[in-house]
C-alpha cells in the first residue's frame, strides 16, 4: 500500500518535474549512492519522463551500470563501457551498481511508467504488452493515467486489455466485474486463458467469467470460420489460376497438355529471372514482380508456341497419345530447368507493399500477399474471359472449336489460331507461375504439384466453361480448406479427389456442362 | 474424334513375326540360365554377377506390370496411369506377409508387431494385418487388392463412360492419394521408410543365392504364365470384343454388347497381373515404400509398352527389357541425361514410332 501512495504521490509530481529538465543529471547521480537514494532517484526519474532516464534504469535492472570511484554512472552494453550521462566512451571499467529488492520494486514502476509514456509508439504498445502478461492489481493507477493520455486507438487498446487484466487480480469485486467485462468483450486467446484461470481461483465471480469466456468463444469461433473461409478463397484462387489455363488448352482446344504443370515452374523461374537481372538497377528492382508478370507470360507463350507448332499438332485427334507426349516434354523441361538453376529451392522476395498481415474487422488478421493472389487470379480470369469474348482473336478461336472447317473457308488460318490459342493458355500458365512464387517453394519439379489438381478443377467445373473453372477453383479450395481441421492436410485431398470421382457419376460433364453444338465436341 | 487412326490394324497384332518369336524365345532362354551362370567360378568367362541376376530379376517383375498394362491399354484401350499402384499394393500384401515372418528378430524384438508399430507405440496389431503371417492369404491379398480396387475405380468410372484421357487423369489421381495415404505414419503401413530388412520366405532366408534363383525363377514362371494367359485372351472371342470396344465402342454397344463388363472385367485382371508382379517384386529387392505409387512410375511403366509397341503382348516384354537396360545403363555413368532420354523417349515414340520396336519387325513381315 505503501508503496501504491509513492506511485501516486510521484505521478503527482509529473508536471513539476518535467518543468525541472535540467535536473536530469542532478536526479540521476544518487543513483551511485545508498539503496534508500537509489530508491528514490530511481523513482524520481520514473516521475520526470526524461527519454534518457530510460536506458540508464534498464541498465541498472540488468546490472549493467557502473560506477567509477568519484561517483561517475557508466554503462555496459555489446562489451563497451560509455559514461551514461555524456555517452563518451570511459577511461575503464567501473564497480558494477548493486541494488536491492526494494530498488528493484522502484525500478519495476518506474520503467513500466517511462514506457508506457514513452513518446514511441513501438515502446507503448509493448509496455502494455508487457504489463498485461505480469498483471498486477498494482499496475490499475499507472494503466489508467497512461490510458487517460493515449491517442493511438491500437495501443490504448492492448492498455485496455493490460488493465482489464491488472483488474482481473483486484480485491476488489467491482473492480473485478469491470475487468472481466472488458475482456469479455474482446476477441483474443490469451483473454480467454486469463479468465479461465480467474475462474479457477475464485467463485464470486464465476457467472460474469462464464458468460465473459462464452462470448469470446463466439467470437473466436466466427473469426475462425472466416479465416478458414479467407485460406480457402487463397487456395482456390491458386487453383484457378493453375487450372485457368488448362482451361483455355484442354477445355478449348481439347488439347491434354501434360507439361502445363512445367509452364507455371517456367513462370516462377522467370521470375526469378527478373528479379535477378533488376537487382542492379534500385529504381526498378521493387517493380521486379509486377514486371514479371508480362514476362512469364511472353516467356511461356514461347514455349507453348513451340511445343504446338513443333509437337502437338502432329497428334491432333489422338489424346492419349499427346498425354504420354507432353508428359515426356515435361520431364525434358524439369530436367533441363534442374540442369541450368540447379536442383535446390531459389528464393523470389516479395516486395514490401506485399508483405505482413491485415487486420480485417473482428481482428480477423489476412496475409497480404495471398490478398494480392486473390486479387491477381480474378483480373487474369476478367483478362481471359474478356479476351475470348470481345477480340478478334477470340473470335477466330470460338469459330475454330466450333467448326474448323467452316472456319477455314470462311479465310480463318486454323494452324495460326491454334498455335496462338496454345500460346495464350501456356502464358496463363506462365502467370500463374508468377503468382506460385510468392507462396511456394521454387523448385524444378513445382509444377507436379498443380497439374493433377488443375485437372480436377477443369473436370469438376465443366470442360469448355470458365465459369465452371472459376466456380470448381473456390469450391475445391473452400472444401479442402474446411475438411482439413477435422482430417489433416492429407486426407482432406484424398477425400476431394473421392468426391469429385463421385461427384462425376452424377454430373459426368461437369458443373456446368456445355450445351447445344459446343457440347459435341 | 476417330480412335481408329491412333491403334495398329487388329489383323497383325496377334502374329508376331517370325524375328519378334526369336527373339523372345532367346531371351527368355538366357534369363532362365541367369542364376545357373551365377554359380560358375568367379574367374569363368560366362560367370554372371549377382548385381546382373537382381536386375534381371526386378526386370522380369516390370515386364509382367508391361504386359498388364498392355493387356488393358493395347487391347481394350484403357490407358491406365495407376497401374503403378495396383503393382504397389500387391508389393504391400507381400511386404506384409515378409513383416509378420520377421517375427522377434526385429530391433526392437516384439513377437507379433514390426518393429516401426513398436516405434509408433502400438500395442496390438491393427485388424487389417490379421492374417498375413499365412502365405497363401498374403498371395491371395496380393492379387485381391488390386482387383477390388480396380474393380471399385472401373466400375465407377465405365458405368459413367469415363474414358480416354479422363479416365487416365482419374487412375492417376488414384495412384496419387494412395501415395499420399501411404506415406501417413498412422496408416500403419511404415510411413515413408515403408517395409524392409525381411527375414525369410517359405522357410527360406531371404539373403542367400539359392533363394535368390529361386525367386528369379519364380518370376519367370510368373512372367511366362501371364504372357499365356494374356495370350489366350487376346486369341479368344473377349480379346476380339477387347479390340472392338478400343476401335468401336459405341458400335459394339449398339450391337449389344456389355462393353462396361467387358472392360470392367478385362481391367480387374490387367490389376491383378500388376499386383501379382508386385508381390513378386518386394521379396526380390527387398524394400517397398510409398514412392512405389508415385505417378511417375505408373506412366514410365506406360511408356516401357509404348516403345515396346503396345497391343501385342510381346512388344511389352521388349519395351521393359530395353528401356530398363538403357536406364540401368545410363544411370550409372550420366545420371543427369536419363530424364531426357526418356522425356525424349515419351516424344520420339508418340510422334514416330506409334508401333513400338515390334511394329518395326510387323511391318517388315507385311511387306
Amino acid at each position: 500500500m505503501f508503496r501504491l501512495l509513492c506511485l501516486l504521490a510521484s505521478l503527482l509530481l509529473i508536471p513539476a518535474a518535467s518543468q525541472a529538465q535540467e535536473s536530469f543529471e542532478a536526479t540521476a547521480a544518487p543513483l551511485a549512492g545508498s539503496f534508500t537514494a537509489q530508491a528514490e532517484a530511481v523513482e524520481r526519474l520514473g516521475a520526470l519522463g526524461d527519454p534518457r532516464a530510460l536506458p540508464l534504469l534498464q541498465a541498472l535492472a540488468e546490472g549493467r551500470l557502473q560506477k567509477q570511484a568519484d561517483g561517475t554512472l557508466l554503462i555496459a552494453q555489446n562489451g563497451a563501457v560509455r559514461e551514461a550521462l555524456s555517452g563518451a566512451p570511459a577511461a575503464g571499467p567501473g564497480e558494477v551498481v548493486r541494488i536491492n529488492n526494494r530498488v528493484r520494486a522502484a525500478l519495476r514502476g518506474a520503467l513500466g511508467r517511462l514506457q508506457l509514456m514513452s513518446p514511441e509508439e513501438a515502446v507503448r504498445a509493448a509496455a502494455a504488452e508487457g504489463l498485461f502478461r505480469s498483471r498486477s492489481a498494482e499496475n490499475i493507477p499507472l494503466l489508467e493515467q497512461a490510458l487517460a493520455r493515449e491517442t493511438v486507438p491500437a495501443v490504448g487498446r492492448r492498455m485496455e486489455m493490460a488493465l482489464a487484466a491488472a483488474r482481473l487480480m483486484s480485491g476488489d469485486v467491482a473492480t473485478r466485474r469491470a475487468g472481466i467485462a472488458t475482456l469479455g468483450a474482446s476477441s483474443s486467446a490469451e483473454a480467454r486463458g486469463l479468465l479461465l484461470e480467474a475462474r479457477a481461483a475464485g467463485a464470486e465471480t464465476a457467472d460474469g467469467i462464464d458468460a465473459a469466456i462464452a462470448a469470446i468463444d463466439g467470437r473466436l469461433k466466427l473469426r475462425q470460420m472466416a479465416e478458414t473461409a479467407f485460406q480457402g478463397l487463397s487456395l482456390g484462387s491458386i487453383l484457378l489460376l493453375a487450372a485457368l489455363g488448362l482451361a483455355v488448352t484442354f477445355g478449348v482446344m481439347g488439347v491434354i497438355n501434360m507439361a502445363h504443370g512445367e509452364m507455371v515452374m517456367l513462370g516462377a523461374y522467370t521470375t526469378v529471372m527478373v528479379q535477378e537481372a533488376l537487382r542492379g538497377i534500385p529504381w526498378l528492382a521493387a517493380w521486379s514482380l509486377p514486371l514479371s508478370v508480362p514476362a512469364a507470360f511472353l516467356v511461356t507463350a514461347a514455349v507453348g508456341v513451340a511445343l504446338e507448332r513443333g509437337l502437338i499438332r502432329h497428334l491432333y485427334g489422338r489424346p492419349l497419345e499427346t498425354l504420354l507426349m507432353t508428359f515426356g516434354v515435361g520431364m525434358i523441361l524439369q530436367q533441363a530447368v534442374r540442369l541450368i538453376f540447379g536442383a535446390q529451392n531459389r528464393e523470389v522476395v516479395s516486395p514490401a507493399w506485399m508483405q505482413g498481415t491485415l487486420t480485417l474487422p473482428g481482428d480477423v488478421t489476412v496475409t497480404q500477399n495471398r490478398l494480392w493472389i486473390i486479387l491477381f487470379a480474378l483480373v487474369v480470369l476478367g483478362l481471359t474471359v474478356a479476351a475470348i469474348r470481345f477480340t478478334r482473336f477470340g473470335l477466330e478461336m470460338r469459330a475454330v472449336v466450333q467448326n474448323r472447317r467452316i472456319a477455314a473457308t470462311m479465310g480463318i488460318r486454323t494452324g495460326r489460331v491454334d498455335a496462338m490459342t496454345f500460346a495464350f493458355g501456356s502464358g496463363i500458365a506462365g502467370m500463374a507461375g508468377v503468382a506460385v512464387s510468392q507462396i511456394d517453394n521454387v523448385s524444378p519439379n513445382l509444377g507436379t504439384g498443380y497439374i493433377i489438381d488443375s485437372f480436377m478443377v477443369v473436370v469438376f467445373g465443366g470442360v469448355g466453361s470458365l465459369a465452371g473453372t472459376m466456380i470448381g477453383a473456390f469450391t475445391l479450395g473452400l472444401v479442402n480448406k474446411m475438411l482439413e481441421p477435422w482430417a489433416g492436410a492429407v486426407l482432406a485431398k484424398i477425400a476431394v479427389l473421392v468426391g469429385i470421382m463421385l461427384f462425376i457419376q452424377r454430373r459426368p460433364k461437369g458443373l456446368f456442362a456445355l450445351r447445344g453444338r459446343a457440347a459435341e465436341q | 474424334m476417330s480412335a481408329t487412326t491412333a491403334h495398329p490394324p487388329v489383323r497383325t497384332a496377334l502374329r508376331p513375326g517370325l524375328v519378334l518369336r526369336g527373339l523372345l524365345l532367346g531371351g527368355l532362354a538366357i534369363l532362365a540360365l541367369l542364376p545357373v551362370l551365377n554359380q560358375l567360378p568367379q574367374d569363368s568367362a560366362l560367370h554372371v554377377s549377382d548385381f546382373v541376376v537382381a536386375v534381371s530379376g526386378k526386370w522380369i517383375c516390370y515386364a509382367i506390370l508391361a504386359l498388364a498394362i498392355d493387356l488393358a491399354w493395347g487391347y481394350a484401350g484403357i490407358l491406365s496411369l495407376g497401374h503403378g499402384a495396383f503393382f504397389a499394393l500387391g508389393g504391400y500384401a507381400m511386404g506384409m506377409h515378409l513383416m509378420r515372418l520377421i517375427g522377434p528378430r526385429g530391433v526392437y524384438g516384439h513377437p507379433v508387431l514390426p518393429d516401426f508399430m513398436v516405434f509408433l507405440g502400438w500395442t496390438e496389431l491393427p485388424w487389417y494385418w490379421w492374417g498375413f503371417q499365412h502365405f497363401p492369404f498374403a498371395l491371395l491379398m496380393a492379387l485381391a487388392v488390386p482387383g477390388l480396387l480396380a474393380g471399385l475405380v472401373g466400375w465407377l468410372a465405365f458405368r459413367s463412360r469415363i474414358t480416354g484421357v479422363y479416365l487416365s487423369i482419374i487412375t492417376q489421381a488414384m495412384t496419387y492419394a494412395l501415395m499420399l495415404a501411404f506415406f501417413r505414419n498412422d496408416m500403419g503401413f511404415g510411413g515413408n521408410n515403408g517395409f524392409t530388412d525381411f527375414k525369410e520366405l517359405l522357410g527360406m532366408p531371404l539373403n542367400t543365392s539359392g533363394a535368390r534363383a529361386a525367386l528369379f525363377y519364380a518370376a519367370l514362371l510368373a512372367l511366362g504364365a501371364a504372357l499365356l494367359l494374356c495370350r489366350h485372351i487376346a486369341r479368344s472371342k473377349l480379346g476380339r470384343v477387347l479390340v472392338a470396344v478400343r476401335d468401336a465402342e459405341s458400335r459394339l454397344r449398339f450391337l449389344g454388347y456389355d462393353t462396361t463388363a467387358v472392360k470392367l472385367s478385362v481391367f480387374v485382371l490387367s490389376a491383378m497381373i500388376a499386383g501379382l508382379a508386385g508381390a513378386l517384386y518386394v521379396p526380390l529387392v527387398g524394400i517397398i515404400n510409398p514412392g512405389e505409387f508415385s505417378p511417375g512410375n505408373s506412366i514410365e511403366a506406360v511408356v516401357w509398352v509404348a516403345v515396346g509397341g503396345r497391343g501385342t503382348l510381346v512388344g511389352a516384354l521388349l519395351g521393359a527389357f530395353s528401356v530398363n537396360a538403357l536406364k540401368t545403363w545410363l544411370t550409372s555413368f550420366a545420371p543427369d541425361l536419363w530424364l531426357f532420354v526418356l522425356g525424349g523417349l515419351f516424344v520420339a515414340v508418340t510422334l514416330l514410332l506409334p508401333r513400338g520396336l515390334a511394329g518395326l519387325f510387323r511391318r517388315e513381315e507385311g511387306r
